[in-house]
């Protein structure tokens, strides 16, 4: 195998949408590209390439700037939950094509295979330290995690059942924003989960949001920001409107920490910011000053 | 009631013209008293609120305002709001719930306003904020869309009990031309987004997120606002007692319902 072949182009997949497209000319123009798919991870906020491997060990924080890279699903179910103590719900329910938008059942199914998910979320309940909650985790490999039906009505159906069982949600937001492809009826799905939200809330029970990369349009304008404790990854981004958009309303290039999670805690709209290494005992403690009390189900260790 | 593509539509909401809520709320609502400020940070033009009377009934009203010059659309941000407005909108329905008014918002935006400004103070939290708030608020809404309801920036003051819309008013998850540039990465193609997109009124009630469709004067409102505003009345004479008249609780249920039968999707569970 020639040394070019190990040698492709990793995609940015964190602020791919804050740097200038490659010029397809130039790349033919120098065929020596830097950086071998899989050996090595370059870091999108400060260039620092690691070894992939030390990269995951890390939990895909980048070592020199402490940002927290997207993770997908089972990363972050691995990391969060009690070994083996997580039951999906909901489970079965896909996207249908309200809008007739042309292409988007094969997208659909595209993902669904490259992914081995279904749909951009995934619920269910678990422990965590041993308190039982109902979890949500976004998966930003799946169409940017973006708000449709499905996404919608998974949300709200987890509220709904956490508050038939008088339990906490930790929801891991991550997303693009309302999916443009179902039209209208993605709009609709930020007031019905804001709704289900409303209800979980009158009965007193907790919703705390971790914010991961990105957190971003009608998911940060809606259940990614009502939670009762807001919870950011470092060096994340989080923010209303896109970047692109800002830029060309203001016509000047925004600072580079416009919109992090660092950018959120200082204008006051997130509680803390937590490393990955220390999530689980931070939620731990979160349940605990809200009277939750330990399942006994559960007397196994860490997952990780 | 004429049958025009969401092109044609787009273009008679963009008439320089149509009436806006600066026609429509001296002509509804007597002893109309405005109300200013958020009482956090300051007080945003692009949506007025106040205090009036319907007939005989008080009721709060919050609008978002479309200018009808330049001059107007410079102070009213072109109609897109800051987080300040949302969260004036907010305050005045809380005050409405206290006092046991209805509440009338009318819709009128391209969007929220994209700005740094308007990152710094939440724009996301304060949308989000409304749509929490309003979902349980304890006194009827009812929200009409006049022109364009674009975005987050108009469901912040859309959920309610009856959505309604003017005849030839669009309602989407995101301007057709924000579409196009999007999704196509060609914002040229407006026009085919907007046929694709399904915005139409008719659309709507069709996927139940508009309730009811108010007639405009032959070829839109500007032809003849006088008769515009006129349906309106007829509308709100209709509306505001039959909403009133339900129990808090079953309206609390009927709003919920209403907003958690929308989506579509297969459960192969």
């Amino acid at each position: 195998m020639a040394l070019e072949d190990l040698f492709k182009v990793v995609k940015d997949r964190s602020m791919a949408d804050t740097k200038p497209k490659a010029d397809p000319k130039q790349k033919k123009a120098s065929p020596k590209v830097e950086i071998p798919k899989g050996l090595l991870f370059k870091c999108p906020r400060c260039g620092t390439v690691v070894y992939r491997d030390d990269f995951e060990r890390n939990r895909s924080v980048c070592s020199a700037c402490n940002y927290h890279a997207r993770i997908n699903f089972r990363e972050r179910l691995e990391m969060t939950a009690d070994k083996g103590t997580f039951t999906e719900l909901d489970a079965g329910l896909t996207s249908v094509n309200p809008i007739d938008f042309p292409g988007y059942e094969n997208k659909i199914a595209a993902l669904q295979k490259e992914c081995g998910l279904r749909e951009a979320v995934v619920t269910g309940v678990c422990t965590i330290h041993r308190y039982k909650t109902v979890i949500g985790i976004m998966d930003s490999n799946f169409m940017m995690a973006s708000m449709g039906s499905v996404v919608g009505e998974k949300i709200t159906r987890a509220f709904e059942y956490a508050t038939e069982h008088k339990l906490p949600v930790v929801l891991f937001t991550a997303s693009g924003g309302a999916r443009m492809q179902e039209g209208i009826i993605s709009l609709m799905q930020m007031a019905k989960t804001s709704g289900a939200i409303a209800r979980h809330s009158e009965s007193g029970q907790l919703y705390v949001t971790v914010m991961t990369d990105p957190t971003t349009g009608g998911v940060t304008a809606s259940f990614a920001s009502l939670g009762d404790i807001i919870i950011a990854e470092p060096k994340v981004l989080i923010g209303f409107a896109g970047r692109r958009v800002i830029e060309g309303t203001i016509k000047q290039k925004l600072p580079d920490d416009f919109q992090s999670a660092e950018f959120m805690l200082e204008n006051g709209f997130v509680d803390m910011i937590v490393e990955r290494k220390v999530m689980r005992p931070t939620l731990s403690k979160i349940f605990r000053t809200h009277n939750y009390t330990r399942s006994e189900e559960y007397k196994g260790g860490a997952a990780l | 009631m004429s049958s025009l593509t969401a092109t044609q539509r787009l273009s008679i909401i963009r008439e320089k013209g149509r009436p806006t809520v600066k026609d429509y709320i001296p002509a509804l609502f007597n002893n109309f008293l405005e109300l200013h400020g958020d009482r956090h940070f300051g007080d945003d033009a692009a949506i007025i609120g106040g205090v009036g009377m319907f007939d005989c009934t008080p009721v709060t009203v919050i609008a978002q305002v479309k200018g009808r010059n330049l001059e107007e659309n410079k102070r009213s941000n072109f109609s897109m709001p800051h987080p300040e407005g949302y969260r004036k909108a907010l305050r005045l329905a809380k005050q409405a719930e206290k006092f046991h008014r209805p509440v009338i918002c009318f819709v009128d935006t391209p969007g929220a306003f994209c700005g740094i400004d308007a990152e710094k103070r939440g724009q996301g939290e304060a949308i989000a904020r409304n749509l929490m708030e309003f979902m349980t608020l304890k006194t009827p809404i009812l929200t009409i869309v006049l022109g364009e309801g674009g975005s987050g920036g108009a469901l912040a003051l859309a959920v309610c009990d009856e959505l309604v819309m003017l005849e030839n008013a669009l309602y989407s998850v995101i301007s057709p031309r924000g579409f196009a540039s999007i999704l196509w990465k060609d914002p040229t193609r407006e026009s085919e987004a907007a046929e694709l997109m399904k915005i139409t009124a008719e659309d709507l009630l069709r996927f139940g997120v508009c309730e009811h469709i108010i007639e405009e004067p032959d070829g839109g409102a500007h032809r003849d606002p006088a008769l515009m505003i006129e349906n309106i009345a007829e509308y709100l004479t209709e509306s505001l007692p039959r909403l009133c008249s339900v129990s808090t609780d079953e309206m609390l249920e009927r709003r919920y319902e209403k907003f958690r039968r929308i989506g579509e999707f297969r459960d192969n569970s």
